[in-house]
């Protein structure tokens, strides 16, 4: 038994490294088109243009009623738009029900069958496929090798670990083949080190079937690591769509900024425009501070201005170059790889400064201490600036 | 137990006074009072004597100790045997007509709001506020031949069959069909609540996730709820089977005499035969005949159940 076991592993896992890999050029092979969903006076998704490409690891990031579940769900056909399109591959799937789109779903909650094996679980969306028996047996196999679950597969559902079962759902949502997977909060109930390893797990699996992904996700690392791209929601609405970079590094609005990583926000006026860099005055930093220009500034005009904290540098000289503030240390946090420091500005204001340990160090000779009088400095790059 | 495990002052005060064995002792004292003792009672006296004494039973003096023409006759006598049939073939009959009108019901009661579902639930139960024999009176007065629904009935059928065929009233009172009918009825919330138990804790993303997978509404329910409501039919089919089998009062009202179901049997030797003795022997006869079987489909599931724990 053991014996037939480990060569059919051995057979179809080479099988299922075979290249079946997609360039991920088709540019709209899934095009969500004005979609709004109503559940009586609530709007949960509100005017949703959407497109993604074939092969692409996309994730719609947002907090919890944002709308990103019920996007998810109208994909795989649980609801029905209110108003708008949905298009996968060419074809209209607004009216088709859940049973006859080329779809599968990886349920937040596994919802495996607790009455089948690990094997008929993976094996049931096969039946409605036109295959022969063997054909069906094979897929199941290469499923089950896929997700290195070969052993387990005479199991039921309750008689395996959690990640054990994740890895069921995945298998059993790929053994279709379907044009799109949909994956709900995948890592949410996972354990922070099995959330890391399955992670990379996902991707490889991606990599090898070239299936195009939609995770929905809460979590933003998740997100970022994960996908090629993402979408970050709020209150039913798309507030900015790019790479993981893009939304990081450039985010579109105060809530982007916010919403994904952590962020020193601060009212502020536009002084001058430069060809390259704008100055505006930052009334909670106490002068004037130089930041990249964004396109449509005037002087005089109200704006946001925001740095990250691992892009702010403390020093106890005035640095020579950037904008820099002086402040003291009110707070000092050490987590092993970096340190966050809570430093108050001449106004009162205090900001978040967060600073990688990269010299190994005691205490003695930190940068800064708790009531030290410091200054900090970000270059002009790293100042956001942000209209709405 | 060591008194390490009971923290609290009021945990300790609990288990120094033994209030522990008395509160797990209680339903086993009720149990044993009022279900093995009367049991013992009876299963004796289906071994006893009958005599024109009061109470009309002895033991031993000039009769056996051990009286076993009672069960013998159980078996001579073709009228007990087909009593037990009858009777199990009617609680079968009106058991499966449970299921097949409760289980919908109990469906479409997880299905509608939470607001509706109270409704609907309060529905169900509402008839147990009235009482079970008015019920049945109900019922007698309904399907009588003089009534307007057998006169409303009838014109229906006068209707639609040849003319020869017509009847003045269609006879309902004093037959089987009254029995199932009525049985039906009256125990028809019995199937419904603990299917609906059974059905509201099914996660209904498992249904989700076979449309998602391709099926269709009915093989959805064939693959996914059905299956997974077998404890629940299961718990609904015992709770209306092993009453209904032993019914007194329905076959009594609205049955026919020429089919006496074995309720009536037990009733009928106890009360206007006045043997005692053969009225137990019928008794214990019905309990072997109906808790047998389920002790060893207990039994039998209680193993598998183990099994897959010994395998996980």
């Amino acid at each position: 038994m053991n014996e037939t076991a480990a060569t059919v592993t051995a057979g179809s896992k080479g099988k299922a490294e075979a290249p079946v890999r997609q360039k991920a050029d088709e540019p709209h092979f899934i095009r969500i088109e004005g979609v709004t969903k109503r559940f009586g006076t609530f709007t949960a998704v509100s005017d949703v243009n959407l497109e993604i490409r074939k092969g692409e690891i996309f994730s719609l990031l947002g907090g919890s009623g944002c709308g990103k579940t019920t996007l998810l769900r109208m994909l795989a056909g649980f609801e029905e738009p209110t108003k708008g399109r949905i298009y996968i591959d060419g074809q209209d799937m607004t009216d088709l029900p859940a049973y006859e789109r080329p779809v599968n779903m990886m349920f937040q909650s596994y919802a495996l069958f607790p009455h089948m094996t690990v094997e008929k679980n993976v094996a049931y969306g096969l039946k409605h496929e036109k295959m022969t028996a063997a054909g069906r047996q094979d897929r199941v196999r290469e499923m089950l090798a896929l997700v290195q679950l070969t052993e387990f597969s005479h199991r039921k559902p309750h008689q395996i670990s959690g990640g054990q079962r994740q890895r069921v759902a995945l298998a059993r949502a790929l053994a279709r083949q379907p044009k799109l997977l949909l994956l709900d909060e995948p890592l949410a109930a996972l354990d922070k080190k099995l959330r890391e390893h399955t992670q990379f797990e996902l991707m490889d699996i991606q990599d090898k079937t070239g299936t195009t992904f939609i995770v929905v996700t809460h979590d933003q690392e998740e997100a970022m690591t994960l996908s090629s791209r993402l979408a970050v929601m709020d209150k039913g609405q798309i507030r900015q769509i790019g790479t993981a970079t893009d939304v990081y590094e450039y985010p579109n609005s105060k809530f982007v900024a916010g919403f994904i990583g952590s962020i020193n926000l601060f009212d502020a006026r536009v002084t001058s425009v430069g060809a390259e860099t704008a100055k505006v005055e930052v009334p909670e930093l106490g002068g004037e501070i130089e930041a990249r220009a964004i396109d449509g500034l005037e002087a005089g005009q109200g704006i946001s201005m925001a740095v990250r904290p691992e892009k702010i540098v403390l020093s106890r000289q005035k640095p020579k170059s950037g904008n820099a503030v002086a402040g003291v240390v009110r707070d000092l946090a050490y987590f092993g790889k970096d340190s966050l420091y809570r430093v108050a500005t001449g106004t009162g204001r205090v900001i978040s400064v967060s600073s990688v340990n990269a010299r190994r160090v005691g205490e003695a000779e930190r940068v800064a201490d708790w009531e030290d009088e410091v200054w900090f400095s970000f270059d002009p790059s790293a100042a956001i600036l942000l209209k709405e | 137990m060591s008194p390490s495990h009971h923290d609290t002052p009021l945990e300790r005060w609990f288990h120094r006074r033994g209030w522990i064995r008395i509160t797990i002792g209680t339903p086993y004292l009720w149990l044993i009072f009022f279900f093995l003792l009367p049991f013992i009672i009876v299963l004796a006296m289906s071994f006893a004597t009958r005599t024109p004494t009061a109470p009309p039973f002895s033991f031993g003096g000039e009769n056996p100790v051990l009286n076993f023409a009672h069960y013998q006759r159980l078996f001579s006598d073709d009228l007990y045997i087909r009593a037990y049939l009858t009777s199990v073939a009617n609680a079968a009959f009106a058991t499966f007509l449970c299921l097949l009108i409760g289980y919908p019901m109990a469906l479409g009661l997880t299905r509608v709001s939470r607001s509706w579902r109270n409704v609907l639930l309060m529905l169900v139960i509402l008839p147990f506020w009235t009482s079970f024999l008015l019920r049945v009176y109900a019922w007698m007065g309904l399907m009588g031949s003089n009534s307007w629904f057998n006169k409303l009935l009838t014109s229906i059928y006068n209707g639609i069959v040849p003319a020869d065929w017509a009847l003045r009233y269609i006879p309902m009172m004093n037959t089987n069909f009254a029995v199932i009918l009525v049985t039906v009825y009256s125990y028809l919330p019995f199937m419904i609540l603990p299917l609906y138990a059974n059905l509201e804790k099914l996660d209904f993303s498992l249904n989700e996730a076979a449309m998602d997978l391709g099926s269709r509404p009915f093989r959805v329910f064939r693959d996914v709820t059905l299956p997974l409501s077998v404890p629940g039919i299961i718990a609904g089919s015992m709770l209306v089977f092993i009453p209904a089998s032993g019914e007194l009062i329905i076959p009594s009202l609205v049955g026919s005499s020429s089919r006496p179901m074995i309720g009536r049997v037990i009733a009928d030797e106890f009360t206007s035969a006045r043997s005692w003795p053969m009225a137990s022997a019928v008794a214990i006869a019905l309990l072997v005949l109906l808790v047998v079987p389920l002790m060893i489909y207990t039994y039998y599931d209680a193993k598998s159940y183990e099994k897959q724990r010994e395998e996980a």
